[in-house]
């Protein structure tokens, strides 16, 4: 079981008490209307799913609530980061 | 009868006898005997039967790696245990236990004449018999080979033992107590952190058990860990697993290795142990040897033979040749002589051994064969000799024997460490792999860390042999039957990787995991290939590192505590009404109310019928709720939902439909807003948790600029629906504060005031289409109010009716239920809900998607209604549509049935479906083939009663 590092609560808790939230950093346009099809397709369906460091979405729902970012190896499952939801990608 | 007991030595207590039973025998051994040492002591070479070919099979190992000896132990009703492995089993007073894989009996197996047809099951077999015609997979093969090939039965009554579960943190945690282990724990506990020292077996000491001049340091190392507090000393506890962060995961046996009388408390203890450090001191499994007739009773692991002689005072044999390819080998044979044990021969494939090897073995008088191999073993159920030859394939010579033992080189036990996903790295000496790089704060100690003497020796297990390799039969997987000829044939057929060749020949992938075969096997495929090990590649090792019960797994979580179930408040008065019930998404919910003899069917009209004619009441409680509060609340849930709700004014309600961002339906409810800032969300009972998620997901990652508070309130609120042209007679009297009239208190508002004094949100609302108000009150005051209600309700012949009744209602007026008559396909449009859909509104979650080209193109299925032509017929949900009967099987299926009733008001069953271009088919008839008969029924509009909804307004 992994133990990740809540940057809201600031401690690190057993995985049971996440759920993972997908690839970070894919915002919703401001206006979804201007997207072409190719564009809205990448939007909804591409991910980028690396071999190694991959940014992604978590949610500390069993604890404070809130959606942050992490960077985890793919392959090692190695957790090298957490930060908020909003600051720049790391 | 070739093994028996030594007039001295071992750790047995030669006071204490244990009586217990094997295959329905009486047999007797001593405390501190295996069942494997205090049958060999017996006398007992034959053990088991093998998997596929049932040839007779002894023992081959002395620890968790014996493939052969399986067993069935049996505890009383619900506590058989198969596939217990002999060598790892204590022996305790009354244990009975039985071989497996025989059929009638061990000595005397029937189907071991598959043993004589063994060529039509080579590599491969299972999967080239599947590309036979399914009929004769279905109706031959299928039952044979159930027959055939079989591990142990498991119990078919309940497990009537408990479980225990515990959690633990350490410093340090050491798995495998050897001597490598202790003295990493004793290191460690120097330091003062907290030590757990854990070991699978029944006393800690590893090799040093079998190696009596070890004892005395042992006991002095034992008695120093045993005193300190921060030390914990886990024996008879397997490390099955370690994962991410240093998280090993051990199963603790309490009581197995008691008698029946002695055993108390839970049975078996999952450790769930996070540890700063661990340290693995796994030690190494000798490899067995693979020649013709390696798996006769009688042939074992040198190792072994060493372990029954010293730990236990058992001599496996009177005259036991041993054959080896490594010093260990001769250290065991010369241990075992001085031992008592008659060594007759040791015969060795390398001409160049160690001039002290040779040396002691000579002061020994044992006679030695250097550059020799053995060729074949005489014997079927034991050892009756075995020939040799030099380098295998010159002048045979016999040689008398009632044992073979193998010294084949050491294979770390890397098992965790690759749990871990540590690398590894091929080590020649070994001729095995060692742990190489991890990125856990892990380390190996000892033999499997590859520092430990064993001496030296030659590394490939496959001897050479007068016969070529697709005529011999010498095994390489014991467990699962596969011969090195086997691997030769997948070879031969194009299998490369080791993945794959494990995959069609089996080898590695019986209970044991392949402990004994994994590196013969590669090893094999190496020398066919012509290819360096490496570029073949290693299986990979995956928990448990040895077979585990599913009680420790599951511990306390069973019965009652196997998911928590959620009642609502008036869940006991509806128990106390007899209410049958169902689950849905953790909540009981009561299905129909039936009385006095009634069936579903019968309670169901009866319901239905009542809330149409009069009343009924219905716990909606489990509905979600999710109070939406602050100064952007109508912009946030405008932008949610696929409605305005910007425009929906204070006391006001209206049907939300919520789309995932790929435009199909994902829940939908009926929410209030009580103030400009304040709304009352309902979702599914399923969806709750889903769409608060959801919810929270935009409103601080996409939208964190919107002033918003979401509180999940589905427990907060009993709701009590009561439905039906009689609703308003019968809350009148209990509300407080409230206009009731039509005219003050229109469909699809809401008003907040007091029922029987207490809070009420009260809904007007309808999911039957009758005249209709949900009764929102604090959850701790829901009985009483329903109690209230139901008393005023039969004054009218109300009844309480449950979701079965609900669901029919809802399904006459066409009313949806998001997962039943959606699938997560399914837009607005196709439900028929367009109309919910604020065409104005510049954006929306899932809007982009309502505009991509297959979402807009023709031919989508469409929810329709259903008509049977025979109107008693009630067709099956689930079940496929199709627009001509008459085409050939596989036929084009047009859609399927979502939602199917008899429904009590129409006086005939109804359906609901998805049906291809489904709204341009009205009037059509379409067809369901059924297994028995093929049904017609004709597309009508979703909407089976009360079409212009005058009953709402009542
Ligand atoms: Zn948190």
């Amino acid at each position: 079981m992994l133990l990740i590092h809540c940057p809201y609560c600031e401690e690190a808790r057993p995985e049971v008490e996440f759920v993972y939230g997908g690839e970070a950093h894919i915002a919703r346009p401001v206006d979804p209307s201007t997207y072409s099809d190719e564009q809205w397709e990448e939007f909804l369906y591409i991910r980028s799913n690396p071999r190694g460091r991959h940014h992604e979405r978590w949610r500390h729902t069993h604890g404070c609530g809130r959606f942050f970012n992490a960077v985890r190896d793919t392959v090692t499952d190695v957790f090298e980061t957490t930060y908020k939801a909003g600051e720049a990608r790391k | 009868m070739s093994g028996f007991r030594l007039a001295d030595g071992g750790r047995i207590d030669r006071r204490t006898k244990r009586n217990f039973t094997f295959d329905g025998k009486a047999q007797w051994g001593y405390a501190g005997d295996s069942l494997a040492s205090a049958l060999l002591a017996q006398g007992q070479m034959l053990f088991g039967r093998s998997f596929k070919y049932h040839r007779p099979r002894g023992i081959l190992g002395a620890g968790v790696e014996e493939p052969n000896a399986l067993v069935t132990v049996d505890r009383g009703p619900g506590r058989r245990t198969p596939n217990l492995r002999a060598p790892s089993v204590a022996l305790h007073d009354g244990l009975v236990a039985t071989s497996q894989n025989r059929f009638p009996t061990l000595k005397t197996d029937l189907i071991a004449v598959n043993n004589v047809f063994s060529a039509f099951f080579p590599a491969g077999f299972y999967n080239k018999t599947f590309m036979w015609p399914r009929a004769a997979w279905e109706k031959v093969y299928e039952p044979i080979i159930r027959r055939l090939a079989g591990l142990g039965d498991s119990p078919t009554t309940r497990d009537p033992d408990h479980y225990d579960a515990t959690y633990a943190h350490c410093e340090t945690l050491v798995v495998g107590a050897g001597p490598a282990g202790i003295a990493a724990a004793l290191e460690a506990a120097a330091s003062g952190g907290r030590v757990i020292l854990i070991d699978e077996q029944e006393e800690i000491g590893g090799g040093a058990l079998s190696d009596p001049a070890q004892w005395a340091w042992l006991g002095e190392a034992t008695a120093k860990l045993a005193a300190m507090d921060h030390v914990t000393i886990l024996p008879r506890t397997t490390a099955i697993g370690h994962y991410h962060q240093n998280f090993v995961v051990a199963a603790e046996r309490l009581t197995d290795h008691l008698s029946v009388d002695e055993a108390e408390g839970a049975r078996e203890k999952l450790w769930r142990i996070r540890a700063g450090e661990v340290v693995l001191a796994m030690g190494a499994i000798e490899r067995p040897l693979v020649f013709e007739g390696n798996d006769v009773p009688g042939v074992m692991l040198a190792s072994a033979a060493r372990t029954f002689a010293l730990r236990y005072g058992v001599a496996v044999g009177r005259k036991v040749v041993v054959m080896a390819v490594h010093d260990s080998g001769w250290r065991d044979a010369l241990a075992l002589h001085k031992a008592g044990v008659n060594i007759a021969a040791i015969v060795d494939l390398r001409r160049d051994i160690a001039p002290e090897l040779v040396e002691a073995a000579r002061e020994a008088r044992i006679a030695c064969h250097p550059g020799y191999a053995v060729t074949a073993v005489a014997g079927s159920q034991a050892v009756k000799g075995a020939t040799i030859a030099l380098a295998g394939v010159g002048k045979v010579q016999k040689l008398d024997c009632d044992a073979v033992l193998m010294a084949g080189g050491w294979t770390p036990t890397v098992h965790l460490w690759s749990h871990a996903k540590g690398s590894l790295r091929w080590d020649d000496n070994w001729g095995a792999f060692l742990p190489d790089k991890t990125h856990e704060n892990l380390r190996c100690v000892g033999a499997c860390a590859g520092a430990w003497d064993f001496g030296k020796g030659l590394a490939g297990g496959l001897l050479p042999a007068p016969k070529p390799l697709h005529e011999s039969k010498a095994f390489v997987d014991f467990q699962n039957d596969v011969k090195a000829r086997d691997i030769g044939l997948a070879v031969q057929e194009g299998f490369r990787s080791i993945e794959h060749i494990k995959r069609y020949t089996t080898n590695g992938m019986a209970t044991d995991q392949g402990k004994t075969s994994n590196l013969n096997g590669l090893q094999i495929a190496s020398g066919v290939l012509h290819r360096p090990v490496t570029e073949i590649g290693l299986t990979t090792f995956r928990p448990p590192y040895t077979p585990q019960s599913f009680g420790a797994i599951l511990g306390h979580h069973k019965e009652a505590l196997f998911q928590p179930l959620r009642k609502t408040v008036i869940d006991d008065w509806a128990e106390a009404q007899g209410a049958v019930y169902e689950n849905v998404a953790q909540w009981r919910r009561a299905r129909y109310f039936p009385k006095g003899s009634e069936d579903m069917d019968a309670a169901v009209a009866r319901e239905c019928r009542t809330v149409r004619s009069a009343v009924g009441v219905f716990d909606a409680s489990t509905l979600g709720k999710i109070e939406v509060v602050g100064p952007d609340a109508a912009e946030f849930l405008n932008r949610m939902y696929t409605n305005p709700w910007k425009s929906l004014e204070p006391g006001r309600c209206r049907y939300g439909l919520l789309l995932g961002e790929h435009g199909f339906i994902i829940d939908d409810g009926v929410s209030a807003r009580l103030a400009p800032d304040r709304f009352h969300l309902t979702t599914t009972t399923g969806g709750a948790a889903r769409v608060l998620n959801m919810m929270e997901d935009y409103l601080q990652t996409e939208w964190s600029d919107l002033d918003v508070w979401l509180t999940s309130t589905t427990e907060q609120w009993a709701v009590i629906a009561v439905q039906g042209p009689k609703a308003r007679r019968v809350i009148e009297p209990l509300v407080e504060g409230i206009d009731l009239s039509p005219e003050a208190f229109p469909h699809m508002s809401v008003r907040e005031g007091k029922i029987c004094g207490v809070d009420t949100r009260l809904f007007r609302v309808s999911f039957t289409g009758e005249l209709g108000f949900e009764v929102n009150v604090p959850a701790e005051h829901g009985r009483m109010v329903w109690e209230a209600i139901w008393a005023e309700g039969e004054k009218h012949g109300a009844a309480a009716y449950g979701t079965e009744t609900m669901h029919v209602l809802r399904a006459e007026k066409g009313f949806i239920i998001v997962g039943q008559d959606t699938d997560g396909t399914v837009t607005p449009d196709d439900a028929g809900l367009g109309w919910a859909v604020g065409k104005k509104k510049p954006d929306f979650v899932g809007k982009r998607s309502l505009a991509r080209p297959d979402i807009v193109a023709p031919g989508r299925k469409q929810l329709v209604g259903l008509l049977t032509d025979d109107p008693q017929l009630v067709l099956e949900e689930g079940a496929q549509i199709v627009a001509d009967p008459n085409q050939p099987v596989p036929m084009t299926m047009i859609g399927h049935v979502t939602s199917s009733y008899h429904s009590a008001t129409l006086g005939r069953s109804i359906a609901m479906a998805l049906v291809a271009g489904g709204r341009d088919r009205m009037g059509e008839t379409l067809h369901i083939p059924m297994p028995d008969r093929t049904i017609s029924a004709k597309v009508v509009t979703p909407m089976f009663y009360d079409a212009e909804g005058s009953r709402l307004n009542g």
